[in-house]
């Protein structure tokens, strides 16, 4: 009787093990992969290069502890003060901006702070915040996170002393527009990831187009000095093919629903 | 409601689709937690057995910690064994952190003390039979337990697929120390995790049910081979 558990099961347990010739890890945040764009950019690389980059999908605060304790060989985010950060601090090598997208704000319908009015986007969160209207933040240190937090300093309000109709949900883009839907709330998201949620429920786009709302994500290679394991020359070759023709073509002709989500801006070496 | 239909007629048509990447990830499932599980056991099972025919001080607080550390918040297991892997850990050397092997040490550690834990009280009331006959034989320890354990596979054999449950259906653990990349540490439940946090319902639902239908298969077909519940057998 054991034998043939034992057989059934170790026939179970060592099916197939394939993998490209190369691989490497790169840490990314929720708002990137939830745009779909990585399924668009990750077969072509591997066709290109042969080599498989295998994503870690956290928050940007997350995604830079990754990279400092060198558990992944680059990371890609978007908040810039903690990026350069990063760098200053001699975690990464340099700082690579690659493409970027904008970010939204998500409300019920009905739109009961009338944001959709608003001349920017301090004034929407100003009007908000008069209604005391239902508003859901990240509150996860993501770079969306961090971008809500300064937008709400910046429209002369602190987000620390709101009362309970802000509702900080400690949890990735998904989750937390899965809460606004839920709760019929106000939230900041990135455009992308507003596009290919699937549960959207009463909410509705109220509000865009604000040049602070642009969201510049950049490639972070770690320093080999301090982890001799990453993989210095992947990474380059990783980094080459991000920058190329080939990826602003790929980047820039992404849409869902007719829409372009991201503008390629990187800058050719040199 | 609508999404408890869609998800149900999904799941039906992947699993009737063989769907490539819905077979690969269910295996994946399958093979880190039978993993987890045949190392569990390895170290669960003689250890349930010795601590029931051996006696010494601190048995009685070694079991009750056992039968404590069958609640073992996944998470905090997981947190514990990424920060042990990670490379500025101490054994980052090894440079597992985010790789299938992470996983089943992660869910061997839970699932040892639940496994442990069962195994011991089948074991235990059987000894309290055996007791007389293998002292007026006078066998060894390891004899004992050999024989111990052997008489009481069947029993065994519910400690291990409690196990099982316990590892198949966890999530907290597995998606800290393997961070769910795609084609290499996601499995079924770290897949149903991200398809929610995409708004995914159905396909999250759809993920759910092939889990709750893998893990009855499992248990069906390990009843089958055991031939328990059939004539001539207990």
């Amino acid at each position: 009787m054991l034998r043939k558990i034992m057989l059934a099961a170790s026939l179970a347990v060592w099916g197939g093990m394939a993998q490209a010739a190369d691989v490497m890890k790169m840490a990314v945040t929720t708002s990137f992969h939830n745009s779909g764009l990585a399924d668009i950019l990750l077969p072509e690389i591997e066709k290109d290069l042969d080599l498989e980059v295998q994503l870690l999908v956290v928050g940007t605060g997350q995604a830079l502890k990754l990279g400092r304790a060198g558990d992944v060989d680059a990371v890609l985010v978007h908040s810039r003060a903690a990026e350069e950060a990063f760098v200053s601090e001699g975690y990464g090598t340099h700082r690579r901006e690659i493409m970027y997208n904008d970010f939204v704000f998500i409300g019920p319908s009905a739109d009961p702070a009338a944001i959709a009015s608003a001349q920017t986007a301090t004034g929407a969160l100003q009007a908000i915040a008069e209604a005391q209207a239902a508003f859901v933040s990240r509150g996860d240190d993501s770079g969306t996170h961090k971008k809500e937090l300064s937008l709400w300093r910046e429209a002369g309000l602190d987000a620390g002393a709101f009362g309970d109709w802000y509702r900080a949900v400690g949890a990735g883009m998904g989750a937390a527009l899965n809460t606004a839907s839920g709760m019929d709330a106000y939230i900041l998201a990135d455009r992308a990831s507003w596009l290919n949620f699937g549960n959207k429920g009463g909410l509705a786009l109220l509000f865009s187009g604000d040049p602070v709302l642009f969201n510049q994500y950049a490639y972070l290679p770690v320093n080999p000095e301090l982890h001799s394991h990453v993989k210095s020359d992947l990474v380059a070759k990783l980094e080459a093919w991000l920058t190329s023709p080939r990826a602003a073509e790929l980047i820039n002709s992404y849409t869902i629903g007719g829409e372009t989500l991201f503008v390629f801006n990187a800058k050719p070496a040199g | 409601m609508g999404d408890l239909w869609q998800g149900l007629s999904q799941a039906f048509w992947l699993v009737l689709s063989a769907d490539a990447e819905l077979v690969e990830i269910a295996f994946r499932s399958l093979r880190i937690t039978v993993s987890a599980l045949v190392l569990a056991c390895l170290i669960a099972l003689p250890l349930a057995a010795l601590l029931a025919v051996r006696r010494f001080r601190w048995r009685r607080a070694v079991i009750a910690t056992l039968n404590a550390l069958m609640g073992l918040p996944p998470v905090v297991v997981g947190l514990i064994v990424y920060v042990l892997l990670s490379r500025s850990g101490p054994l980052g050397a090894l440079g597992l952190l985010f790789t299938p092997t992470a996983m089943i040490v992660a869910q061997m550690i839970i699932i040892v003390p639940l496994v442990a834990s069962i195994a011991h009280q089948s074991l235990r009331d059987l000894w309290q039979e055996y007791h007389d006959l293998l002292i007026s034989l006078n066998v060894t320890q390891r004899q004992k337990i050999a024989t111990l354990l052997w008489d009481s596979r069947r029993a065994l054999l519910t400690a291990a697929l409690a196990g099982f449950g316990r590892g198949i259906g966890e999530v907290g653990a597995i998606m800290v120390v393997g961070g769910n990349i795609d084609n290499y540490t996601r499995v079924l439940t770290t897949a149903i995790a991200l398809e929610t946090g995409k708004g995914e319902f159905a396909l999250a639902l759809a993920l759910g049910f092939v889990l709750i239908a893998l893990a009855i298969a499992v248990n069906l077909v390990i009843h089958w081979l055991g031939r328990t519940e059939r004539e001539g057998a207990w």
